[in-house]
């Protein structure tokens, strides 16, 4: 396979102490000293390789990537992850492999680590809201997961469950979705090498309420597809059922992949807002496949993206 | 009792000008939040749905008075005014917010959005009758149109809250409770609204 080539810039490189610092620098004028401070908190230093399918965005803080989340399981609003993730249990952590495999089993969260060789990827993130941040995920491709698990030759897609446990998620106690969360993709966009499963950020862990501890990251989808916590991983023959597009399947489609010529029925998809550039922070346009058309817009030749939103 | 008589005396002494003080405090708060960085990482969006969520709360307190002063006896009606203008300025920094902040005076895609999207719809009518409220809200309309005239056009009040709240429920994913409570609460007050004006009109008790 061809090494990754990024639509990114090279000029988007930018050294660590700067993107670290870079928040506490635009609101030096304002907040000083304080914000100053507290970032020299972050933990900075990272051990992991920088994956060549990295891009060479500037990351959002790990305050706001931490601070600003859709996770319904602890709340519908943006700040409730952050407040009420902390009791989520997520040692032992196992994971419920079934359907059509060759290898099913309940797999421990250790042993799945250590089915690939974690790494760095930089990835933007774009919500099917109209907003979006970039995230430096830790995580390995999904396909040395897939690939350990075997699928049989009749699997086509792949189905995601996020761990039901109403006692620790309070949101579950609403019918706000139906739980638990499920996604998908299909088997040829979760062998995809940009497709992470992702057990961390910023060089550490994953925060509880980004999903620990393991979530997918498909960057040219809408975040909603990217599930957090999950313990259950099945290989179909069917296409699955998928949270959103069962809670609502005109506005949400089982693809939702990132494009800027198909708005959701109530909202533009044209442009987005980046968070964490204060109050005067510019709209960009939003890129097709949120920017890899390149390397994935080859899984949809002769889709009408327009059909299968 | 008398407690509640003294309260009661208190508020009725109260100047309207503390009304449009403490109203104007919400706002102050928010750009002193802004300023000190307190609003998030997003700070456009909780500007944006704050000031909507207070303009919706003060139209609620300005309906609320006569159904208090006729159920509880409690006659608010003097500062009236003074909420639904302050619904109208929140409502209009909330408009302002959206134009400038969120969409950044990218006009081409202000009128997409007028034309395509039904939540922005909704708020903009809203805050179009908000705008024949409030610029009729003075003693000068009043004389004009007659107190029955002025008194019908301000009926406007019903449709404009309704269609506010459905903006607020359209703009939100799934179901969640707090557009819905508001919803609710707007119904009640136009079901109140509709009971009482057949009564009146057939003189049934």
């Amino acid at each position: 396979m061809d090494r990754y080539k990024s639509v990114f810039k090279h000029s988007d490189v930018t050294p660590k102490e700067t993107y670290i610092n870079r928040r506490s620098i635009i609101q030096g004028g304002i907040a000083g000293v304080a914000s100053m401070l507290s970032v020299t908190n972050l933990s900075a230093a990272t051990n992991y390789p920088r994956s060549s399918y990295s891009t060479n965005l500037i990351p959002n803080t790990l305050e706001d990537i931490s601070s600003y989340n859709n996770f319904y399981e602890f709340g519908t609003g943006k700040e409730d992850p952050s407040k009420h993730a902390h009791v989520l249990t997520v040692k032992p952590w196992s994971v419920k492999v079934d359907g059509l495999v060759e290898k099913p089993g309940n797999y421990n969260i250790e042993d799945i680590i250590k089915m690939g060789v974690l790494e760095e990827r930089i990835y933007p993130f774009r919500c099917v809201e109209g907003w979006s941040m970039v995230i430096p995920w830790i995580g390995f491709p999904l396909s040395d997961f897939i690939r350990k698990i075997e699928p049989k030759s009749d699997a086509k897609y792949v189905y995601f469950e996020t761990l039901f446990r109403p006692s620790e998620m309070f949101g579950q106690k609403y019918n706000i979705l139906d739980w638990p969360y499920r996604e998908g993709l299909r088997l040829d966009e979760a062998m995809h090498p940009l497709t992470l499963l992702a057990t961390g950020l910023y060089g550490d862990e994953l925060p509880k309420q980004n999903g620990a501890p393991l979530r997918l990251v498909v960057p040219w989808k809408y975040g909603f597809k990217s599930i957090k916590s999950i313990v259950r991983i099945s290989l179909t023959e069917n296409q699955p059922p998928t949270s959103w597009n069962m809670q609502n399947p005109r506005e949400y489609g089982f693809y939702s992949n990132v494009n800027p010529r198909v708005d959701h029925p109530r909202w533009t998809q044209a442009t987005e807002r980046p968070i964490g550039q204060g109050l005067f922070s510019k709209r960009k346009k939003t890129l097709l496949f949120n920017g890899f058309e390149r390397e994935v817009s080859s899984l949809y030749t002769g889709m009408d993206l327009k059909k299968y939103y | 009792m008398s407690k509640v008589i003294l309260s009661l005396d208190l508020v009725r002494k109260t100047p309207v000008w503390v009304v449009y003080t403490c109203g104007a405090m919400p706002a102050a708060f928010l750009i002193y939040q802004a300023n000190a960085n307190l609003l998030g990482p997003d700070p456009v969006k909780v500007i944006e749905h704050e000031l909507g969520l207070y303009s919706l709360k003060f139209l609620i307190s300005a309906m609320i008075i006569t159904p208090m002063y006729k159920h509880l006896r409690i006659n608010l009606i003097k500062f009236r005014r003074a909420l639904g203008l302050l619904c109208f300025w929140y409502a209009t920094m909330h408009v302002l917010t959206y134009v400038v902040l969120d969409q950044q005076l990218y006009w081409n895609a202000i009128a997409k959005d007028l034309v395509k999207r039904p939540y922005i719809m909704f708020g903009f009518a809203s805050f179009l009758l908000l705008l024949i409220l409030a610029a009729s809200s003075n003693n000068w309309s009043i004389r004009r149109l007659g107190a029955s005239g002025w008194k019908k056009l301000h009926l406007l009040v019903y449709p404009s809250a309704l269609i506010a709240s459905l903006h607020f429920i359209m703009l939100v994913k799934s179901w969640p409770l707090e557009p819905l409570i508001y919803f609710a609460i707007i119904l009640g007050l136009l079901f109140y609204k509709a009971v009482n004006t057949i009564r009146q009109k057939f003189r049934i008790l």
